[in-house]
């Protein structure tokens, strides 16, 4: 046996323990299920055995399915084997004849969860380590191997539904409180627990194996108050929603369903639903880019070869605003000591205690122990003296956007480097290259474009300059590493990537005010295709005056090569003429009171709808399609090499819809060719901007998708 | 094809449908065998001559289900050759059961029909039968289901009522029914319901607010703000009308139908049937239609339903000289008198559901009744009555004095 090891102890009690050969976690394979099956054929058979423990090895029971694993394409029949053949192994043991006993260590999530589920009792300590969960909506599928029967049969319906459409985490008071397992007495472990338990010769029948467990009468709607439940729960998901994440759906059904049916074939229904969505567009787009690529990214995947790690005892920034005092917030818990500049004391003050602020909701929240948040906060020199960068790696420079400022800030700081201190900028807008041009070594200059806010945002976009060098990047991306933050690359350019996928987005929804589209629909079809927030209320957001000013520069630096960007017209009217320039100054597409914001009624006067408009579904699909048609631009135009760089800037930097897997994804789920096609009928009806390049076309007639 | 002729009606008195109703120890079949047993009485009818009893009933479980129809044609002591059937088409059951009869006469398969309707809501609760359109959350994710009171509230958002044009209709509901109450405009059709005793435990209509003022109106809360807002429904309604910012909440109890315990039959037959049971008609029923409409706002359905009615009978709206539109809520008459471009003064003249109540599976037969004794006292000669009911479903049935 590879992953698992069996024992037999004098007392008749065999302990399995789970022990992945080539992870250090568990995990759940299809190879893994058929050791685990025939690891039950030897216990089963050997009549010396009375009693069996399913323990781990690990640190943790058991982290579910490998995703790597589940990360292929699936047809549905192979899909629907993989949930049977486990569901079937668990299955098997809960009926073999022999009490079960699951000794939980650390976390049991997924199909760990599943297997101890699967047992006939389960002990535990109460320990911070323990957790319990089914986190599988997360990742687009719902629980394949008994999860959402065994857990409603335990707990009910409902209780059942909010750990599985939540995808949450519970901790070991919280699975005694709900009778899923028990904690031993003080002085006796989980392990002595359980052999007891064994000794005692119990009976080795699950609950709904009993005979009678269903009563007729309580059956499905029968019983008034699932119909209840279910009416409310299924309206939850599809507000929540929007008809766009297929598991949440398919888990009310399993349970629904599943509900009414005696156990083997509630589990095949359960598989069923499983295999639908495991060989749907939906879980492999958020497996592949939410999981699989995301770690890829954070394990660094990306860092050039041969380079040694830069370690980060001090670093220095410039501009202790919002987004300086966010980075040195991340870069103080990450263990730095941090040098934060600004031009006063009072600015540099204001920066420590905006971290000082973040740090004591932390402890609120239990996240950290007040001793914790005063060796963090301590890390945080605020100053105004420059020679304190002195014997920093790194230096992020967070100033006013304004180049000026910023070649100012960045020749005082660069004379107190040393030579292999790195650079970097936080710009979202000015060009790498140029502002690199100010430091006496633009080869350790690089853009480091952080989201706000910094503390909750994960995303870091690097921006390559002309002149980076690969030691550069390979510093600055085990900088990102450090704060666990999630890097992708990206070339130099106007806009860089996810600035250019934004700015598509708000002029693309702007501009159908202009087209007649009422407002309303605008923000809604946005929102129903899985935009967090709809183009305008977002304009309003960053303020009008961004994409105007955007706009404006690039007409000064493009000259004849300059095109107007779609929504400007609006944009200017809504400033020039209404005066309202967006949510800061109390007024933009919307209007803010106290009873919250509604769209500013004038709209509708100003500008009118047509009678004729295209549906919700047209709308929104037009809004993503803006979107990844940029991002395709970004990879024909070198400025992202990576694909997957490009679905991971566009979910966890503005927001792209995490059903789509990222704005490549998108084109491939679509299917490239149709995606061309949308494409030319949109320039047709809306203008040039959905012009598909030769590129592209040339891609689609070879019907080369991004992801292979 | 035989004229199907309408020769009398009665109804209950709609008792409050709560625990402390006056009809909440009345069981459905007795408030509907009771209403039989009247009908028969007052027409001196051999029930020998009946083919069958057509009875709407919503909420069929429990002790209304099983064919409640034909349990209270046992009950009433009616011939046991009578038939029975239940009928289901949610709020417009009642009108449906009547327009199953005609149909039974018009296609010479029977002579004469009762059809009618029963609901007890204080016995059993609304939501009682649930069902997979509501409930199994495949269906109701696939469909957007949303409840009725979220799709009065999105018709008043999107035609622009204001809570004060709610409230004023719903005023002018109380208004007429108390006129009409007070003038005894009623009185011939309402079978009064008796108790084990043999007592009269209610003669009029409990749930009315004569005295009602649009202050008190004015002062309710909206009834639907929180299942929309918190329940989600907001949501998935906005998904199927997505050109409006949110849903205006303007509906409260006080402008939606009340809720109300009660019965009705009416007697319809040939020509033969008059003969033979020695009957004048009343009425004939000129034609019927039914339809389904966009499920999530659900209420929409009358004005289709009633033009597809028109057709049928080659009618025109100028030919109808009074409308009866069953007053779920407020917002769903309003839409339809704005659709038909009608006058106000034709519509619901002695009020509705919303000062009277709506016993789902009766009002139908209720709201035929009471527009034919209307036309009578007005010597008028057609009446359009129709109703929406759930997941967008709309029966209409026209009428016309003899």
């Amino acid at each position: 046996m590879t992953h698992i090891k069996t024992d037999r102890t004098s007392g008749g009690i065999a302990v399995l323990t789970l022990d992945h050969a080539n992870s250090s976690t568990n995990l759940i394979s299809p190879e893994w299920a058929v050791e685990f099956s025939d690891a039950l054929d030897g216990l089963f058979a050997d009549d010396a055995v009375k009693g069996i423990v399913i323990t781990s090895a690990k640190d943790g029971f058991m982290a579910g399915a490998d995703l790597d694993f589940m990360s292929r394409a699936f047809t549905t029949k192979e899909a629907l084997e993989f949930s049977r053949s486990v569901s079937n192994a668990f299955r098997r043991l809960e009926t073999g004849g022999k009490p079960v006993a699951a000794v939980l260590v650390g976390a049991a999530l997924g199909g760990g969860f599943e297997l101890a589920l699967a047992c006939h009792r389960r002990f535990f300590s109460d320990d911070p380590a323990v957790q319990f969960g089914l986190p599988e909506v997360n990742v687009g599928l719902l629980p394949g191997a008994g999860g959402t029967q065994r857990l409603q049969r335990l707990l009910g319906a409902e209780k059942a539904l909010d750990l599985l459409l939540g995808g949450r985490s519970m901790t070991a008071a919280e699975a005694v409180e709900l009778g899923i397992g028990e904690t031993p007495a003080p002085g006796v472990t989980p392990l002595e627990a359980a052999f007891a338990w064994l000794a005692s010769g119990p009976e080795p029948l699950q609950p709904w194996d009993r005979k009678g467990n269903m009563a007729r009468h309580k059956l499905g709607l029968l019983d008034h108050s699932n119909a209840a439940l279910f009416s409310m729960m299924t309206a939850k998901v599809a507000a929540r929603t929007h008809h766009n994440y297929p598991a949440q759906p398919a888990i009310l059904s399993a349970v629904f369903e599943g509900m009414q049916l005696h156990f083997d074939k509630a589990l095949e229904v359960e598989s069923k639903y499983f295999a639908r969505l495991l060989s749907g567009d939906v879980a492999q787009n958020i497996v592949r880019t939410v999981f699989v690529n995301r770690r890829r990214a954070q394990n660094l995947a990306a860092r050039p070869k041969g380079v040694a790690k830069m370690s980060f005892g001090k670093i220095g920034i410039l501009g202790a605003g919002m987004m300086g005092a966010g980075i040195a917030y991340s870069a103080a818990r990450a263990g730095s000591k941090v040098v934060l500049i600004d031009r006063n004391e009072d600015a540099a003050n204001a920066g420590k205690e905006h971290v000082r602020g973040l740090l004591d909701k932390l402890v609120q929240r239990d996240r950290t122990s007040n001793e914790e948040a005063a060796a963090i906060l301590d890390r945080i020199l605020p100053t105004t003296d420059y020679t304190s960068l002195q014997g920093a790696n790194l230096v992020v420079e967070a100033v006013f956007e304004d180049s000026a400022v910023k070649a100012d800030v960045i020749k005082v700081a660069a004379a107190q480097l040393s030579a292999e201190a790195v650079f970097a900028s936080n710009t979202s807008t000015l060009p790498i290259t140029g502002l690199a041009e100010n430091s006496t070594r633009p080869e350790r200059f690089i853009g480091l474009h952080f989201f706000s806010p910094v503390e909750r945002m994960p995303l870091v976009e690097m921006i390559i300059g002309k002149r980076t060098s690969q030691e550069t990047i390979a510093h600055a991306m085990d900088f990102v590493g450090h704060l666990r933050k999630l890097p992708i690359l990206v070339k130099d350019s106007r806009g860089f990537y996810t600035s250019r996928v934004f700015l598509s987005y708000v002029n693309e929804g702007v501009a159908m005010l202009d087209e007649g589209i009422p407002a309303a629909l605008i923000e809604n079809a946005a929102r129903f295709a899985g935009m967090p927030t709809g183009p305008l209320a977002v304009t309003d957001e960053v303020s009008l005056d961004l994409p105007v000013m955007i706009a404006q520069q690039a007409k000064a630096d493009l000259g004849e090569n300059y095109r107007e960007p779609c929504g400007y017209g609006v944009m200017t009217r809504m400033i020039s003429e209404f005066d309202r320039h967006g949510r800061k100054y109390g007024a933009g597409f919307y209007e803010y009171g106290s009873g919250g914001k509604r769209l500013w009624p004038e709209l509708a006067s100003h500008f009118p709808s047509d009678s004729r408009y295209p549906s919700s579904q047209e709308i929104g699909e037009r809004l993503l399609h803006v979107q990844a048609l940029e991002a395709v631009r970004c990879v024909e135009e070198g400025v992202i090499e990576d694909p997957r760089d490009a679905d991971l800037g566009s979910i966890f930097g503005i927001g792209f819809p995490t059903y789509t897997g990222g704005t490549l994804s998108y084109v491939d789920t679509v299917g490239i060719g149709k995606f061309v096609e949308r494409c030319e009928a949109l320039e047709k009806a809306v203008g040039e901007r959905f012009k598909a390049s030769d590129w592209l076309k040339q891609r689609a007639a070879e019907g080369l998708s991004f992801h292979g | 094809m035989a004229e199907a002729l309408i020769f009398d009606h009665v109804r209950t008195p709609r008792g409050k449908g709560r625990d402390d109703g006056a009809l909440r120890e009345i069981a459905a079949v007795q408030l509907t065998a009771q209403t039989l047993g009247n009908l028969a009485e007052r027409n001196k009818l051999d029930t020998g001559l009946l083919d069958d009893v057509v009875l709407g009933c919503v909420q069929t479980t429990g002790e209304q289900g099983g064919n409640i129809a034909r349990a209270a044609v046992l009950e009433a002591g009616y011939s046991q050759s009578v038939g029975g059937q239940q009928v289901h088409r949610f709020c417009a059951s009642g009108l449906d059961a009547i327009n199953i009869a005609a149909a039974q006469i018009g296609s010479d398969g029977a002579d004469a029909v009762v059809a009618g309707g029963v609901e007890s809501m204080s016995r059993i609760f609304l939501g009682a039968d649930s069902g997979a359109w509501t409930s199994d959350p495949s269906v109701a994710y696939n469909t957007y289901f949303a409840p009725q009171g979220i799709g009065a509230d999105l018709i008043a958002t999107l035609d622009n009522y204001s809570r004060e044009d709610i409230d004023a209709y719903a005023l002018l509901s109380q208004k007429r029914a108390a006129h009409a109450w007070q003038s005894g405009y009623f009185s011939n059709s309402i079978a009064p319901v008796r108790d084990v005793l043999g007592e009269i435990i209610l003669d009029t209509d409990e749930h009315m607010r004569p005295d009602v003022t649009a202050e008190q109106l004015a002062g309710l809360p909206a009834a639907f703000e929180a299942l929309g807002n918190k329940g989600g429904f907001d949501g998935v309604a906005l998904q199927k009308y997505p050109e409006v910012e949110a849903i205006r909440h303007v509906h409260t109890a006080g402008s939606s139908s009340g809720i109300v315990d009660g019965a009705a039959a009416m007697l319809i037959g040939n020509k033969s049937f008059a003969a033979s049971a020695g009957l004048k008609a009343r009425a004939r029923i000129r034609s019927f239609a039914s339809i389904g409409s966009e499920p999530t706002i659900m209420l929409t359905a009358p004005a289709a339903v009633a033009e597809k009615a028109l057709r049928r009978a080659g009618m025109a709206v100028s030919d109808i000289d009074l409308f009866e539109i069953n007053e779920a809520f407020a917002s769903v008459v309003m839409r339809f008198t704005n659709a038909l471009q009608l006058d106000m003064e034709k519509v619901n003249v002695n009020g509705g559901a919303i000062a009277m109540g709506h016993p789902l599976g009766a009002t139908g037969a209720m709201i035929a009744g009471t527009v034919l004794d209307e036309l009578e006292r007005r010597d008028l000669h057609t009446a359009l009555v129709t109703l929406c009911a759930g997941n967008g479903l709309g029966t209409a049935t026209i009428i016309e004095r003899i």
